[in-house]
């Protein structure tokens, strides 16, 4: 007996997907660390590391305040053991950091060689040109680059820290005007501990000349990061920011919890995009990133628009749903969202886009791609006020699975309560077909990287919207994690 | 040498048996045509020859000739065949959404290039050579971008499998009903096409139901399949023999 199947076709159902992780190295480093558990003397505590002003801290006791009275959402398609908060470090810093900025080439040689190892070279020899990098190692910004060619222009870029001392005015004026602490228990967490994150100011007619980009890594263990990160674009401005993330590879979670806001006068322009690489645990499902995330964009001035676009494809467990609220007149958000997770990833991720200005118009493209035992949600919510005359949505939400054993889900939420409204609502969900794998295979193709034009392809709607390095980057970030999956 | 040698072949579909007893030898440089009714295992023969997995062999053997030597082809991964020189165009051209037509292309034959030690070919050369292949079925440029048979006419896509072939250059080459649903012009385009990849170290199997495609590719042979065996060889003549009686005198 001769059987034609070979062996690798029926191991497709059973993918392990998520080969080697490069960036789950650690580096030795001395630190300044507050004692674990969270009261009000720990938030006391960063704020006098970080030397505020009284107006901050003020503000995060208020949000400490309200925080002890929410309790954790659990709507979320997501299963996770409790997290004791008591149990986690709210601030770790590189000592030589904590204690006084430096300048990037005084930076300690450690930290320099972390990020080189990151593809991040922050050394004025060696920085990238043509973007300008924000580099957080855990609860603090290390260093900038870029900063004095920006001032040139009138862009601010700087950690939020430094903007509390610098541009206080901005902080006070903007800051939770977005995403209020009342907004959710991990806001209100955010705002009573948030240690560091960056912050963008681009004044008016200001087409910011170089892109900008916060890469954040989580060092330290048992130590949670929330950052916060703040980006103003004043009239007729414009800007392209990017974020970047990786982790060690640790057995234990650790909590990812960050806010961030931007906000858009008439005419201007954000362009919000994010490469996602937290650790994202091992196969069996241990250790990995939660990444419970607040992103909200108010388009405040008349056309003014803000884009999001996202690549998940790291932390354990993400809650995330960048959102845009419209409130200027024909003032315009998109969502593109590619969600990629394997072996026990849950993701429950989507957006939320809350028309309030006339003509407003939104945009939503996800895709969605489970493999292994993982769970992968859309959830998302159109809502149209009684104001919104004219608005519009479309909405794209593909869902494709790779073996049996995963899970996706798509959870529209539509509230329209202006009947001038149009929206189309589009939803897909496939299986990568045998027919298509065979075809792309009998070109030569072996499965892994017919897997891997598959899911590009997929997510061609979605690459298209990045920078092109960063879409560079996608596809290969995608590639990797696909490797070693089938065959 | 021969380059494929089918003996014997037995297989099932979904558990039914489909062929049933098929011999077959091809030598480089011969054009084989496969007719015969519908059902009768054409397409299941051909699917076989590519590896498609949804096939069970039960019996019988397929060697393949490597590097002179011959090898078992059952026993050799799909895309393994395909950088071996095995060729399918498929009846039915399967769309793959988001991925142009020159990256896909360009993403295989660089697969073959890399298992044979050959120097892969970098995205403006291959451009290049692909503007020449293009011209061979007549197809327009704008086909290198265009998503691969996404949103293609049935014409379209089987002169893009022609379009492939003819990028691949396979030793041995299955067109399955490559002419069916073509218009007479489409036709001659595709033959043409077919007919400047003939030569004297390739092979070319052509499964059709229809004579007409036999006046612009000459075979050397012509096999008739009837419910899983090869009833009757012959050369060209016996297709018009079949196009004046059918397939009636055969079915007894």
């Amino acid at each position: 007996m001769n059987k034609q199947r070979p062996p690798e076709a029926s191991s497709l159902k059973s993918p392990e997907i998520g080969g080697a992780y490069k960036y789950g190295f650690v580096t030795d480093i001395e630190t300044d660390t507050v004692p674990r558990g969270l009261n009000v003397n720990t938030i006391r505590l960063i704020s006098s590391k970080k030397n505020e002003p009284e107006w901050m801290l003020s503000y995060r006791l208020k949000a400490f305040q309200h925080w002890l009275t929410m309790t954790e959402p659990t709507w979320a398609s997501v299963k996770y053991p409790k997290i004791d908060f008591q149990n986690i470090i709210y601030f770790s810093a590189p000592k030589a950091t904590a204690e006084k900025r430096q300048s990037l080439d005084e930076l300690d040689p450690e930290l320099l060689k972390t990020f080189e190892r990151l593809g991040i070279p922050l050394s004025e020899q060696k920085r990238i040109s043509g973007v300008a990098i924000d580099a957080v190692f855990d609860s603090v910004s290390v260093g900038t680059t870029h900063q004095d060619d920006l001032k040139k222009h009138g862009v601010i870029f700087c950690s939020i820290s430094e903007a509390m001392h610098t541009h206080p005015e901005l902080v006070q004026k903007y800051l939770g005007t977005v995403v209020p602490f009342t907004d959710n228990f991990y806001a209100a967490l955010n705002a009573a501990v948030f240690t560091d994150g960056s912050f963008v100011y681009v004044p008016k007619g200001v087409k910011c000349p170089i892109d900008l980009s916060t890469y954040f890594r989580i060092n330290a263990s048992e130590t949670g990061q929330f950052e916060r990160t703040l980006i103003i674009a004043e009239e007729g401005s414009f800007v392209n920011y990017l974020e970047g993330c990786t982790a060690p590879q640790r057995d234990e979670n650790q909590l990812h919890a960050a806010v961030v806001e931007l906000i858009t006068l008439n005419d201007a322009e954000i362009k919000y995009s994010t490469v996602k690489n937290w650790y994202t645990g091992d196969k069996n499902g241990r250790g990995g990133i939660y990444n419970f995330v607040t992103k909200r964009g108010k388009c405040l001035g008349a056309r003014s628009k803000i884009s999001w676009t996202q690549v998940e494809s790291g932390s354990a467990i993400t809650w995330k749903y960048p959102s845009c609220l419209l409130l200027g007149e024909s003032s315009q958000g998109a969502f593109f969202s590619v969600a990629l997770t394997h072996d026990y990833m849950q993701a429950d991720t989507g957006t939320k886009m809350i028309h309030v200005g006339k003509n407003t118009k939104s945009t939503i493209i996800s895709k969605g791609i489970s493999t292994g035992h993982s769970r992968n949600t859309y959830r998302g919510l159109v809502k149209i006020m009684p104001t919104a005359e004219g608005a519009r949505n479309y909405s794209q939400c593909d869902s494709m699975l790779v073996g049996d054993k995963c899970h996706a889900g798509t959870v529209p939420y539509i509230e329209v309560r202006n009947n001038t409204a149009v929206l189309e609502h589009e939803a897909t969900t496939s299986r990568v077909s045998e027919d298509q794998l065979f075809y792309l295979r009998s070109r030569g193709l072996d499965t892994e990287s017919a897997v891997s034009m598959l899911v590009n392809g997929f997510c061609k709607d979605v690459f298209k919207q990045l920078p092109l390095e960063f879409s560079v980057e996608a596809v290969k970030l995608i590639e990797m994690k696909l490797e070693n999956s089938i065959g | 040498m021969a380059l494929l040698v089918i003996k014997n072949l037995h297989a099932n579909v979904e558990g039914k048996a489909v062929l049933k007893g098929i011999n077959l030898t091809i030598n480089p440089g011969e054009v084989h045509a496969i007719m015969g009714p519908n059902g009768s295992g054409k397409s299941t023969l051909s699917k076989i020859i590519a590896g498609h997995p949804a096939y069970e062999v039960t019996a019988g053997t397929i060697d393949y000739d490597v590097n002179f030597q011959m090898k078992n082809l059952l026993e050799m991964e799909i895309d393994k065949r395909a950088k071996e020189g095995i060729f399918l165009a498929f009846q039915y051209p399967v769309e793959i959404p988001g991925v142009s037509n020159a990256s896909f292309l360009r993403a295989s034959f660089n697969a073959i290039c890399r298992h044979h030690g050959v120097e892969e070919m970098g995205q403006e050369a291959f451009a290049e050579f692909l503007r020449k292949k293009l011209q061979l079925v007549e197809m327009d440029e704008r086909f290198m971008e265009r998503a691969v048979n996404t949103g293609f006419s049935g014409g379209e896509k089987k002169r893009n499998e022609i379009l492939q072939m003819a990028v691949l250059s396979p030793r041995l080459a299955v067109l399955d009903e490559t002419d069916s649903g073509l218009d007479i012009d489409a036709l001659r385009i595709v033959a043409a096409g077919v007919n400047k990849l003939r030569s004297s170290d390739n092979a070319i199997v052509l499964i059709t139901h229809y004579q007409r495609l036999l006046d612009y590719i000459v075979p050397d042979f012509v096999h008739v399949l009837v419910d899983g065996t090869i009833r009757e060889t012959g050369n060209k003549d016996l297709a018009l023999k079949l196009e004046d009686r059918g397939y009636d005198w055969l079915l007894k």
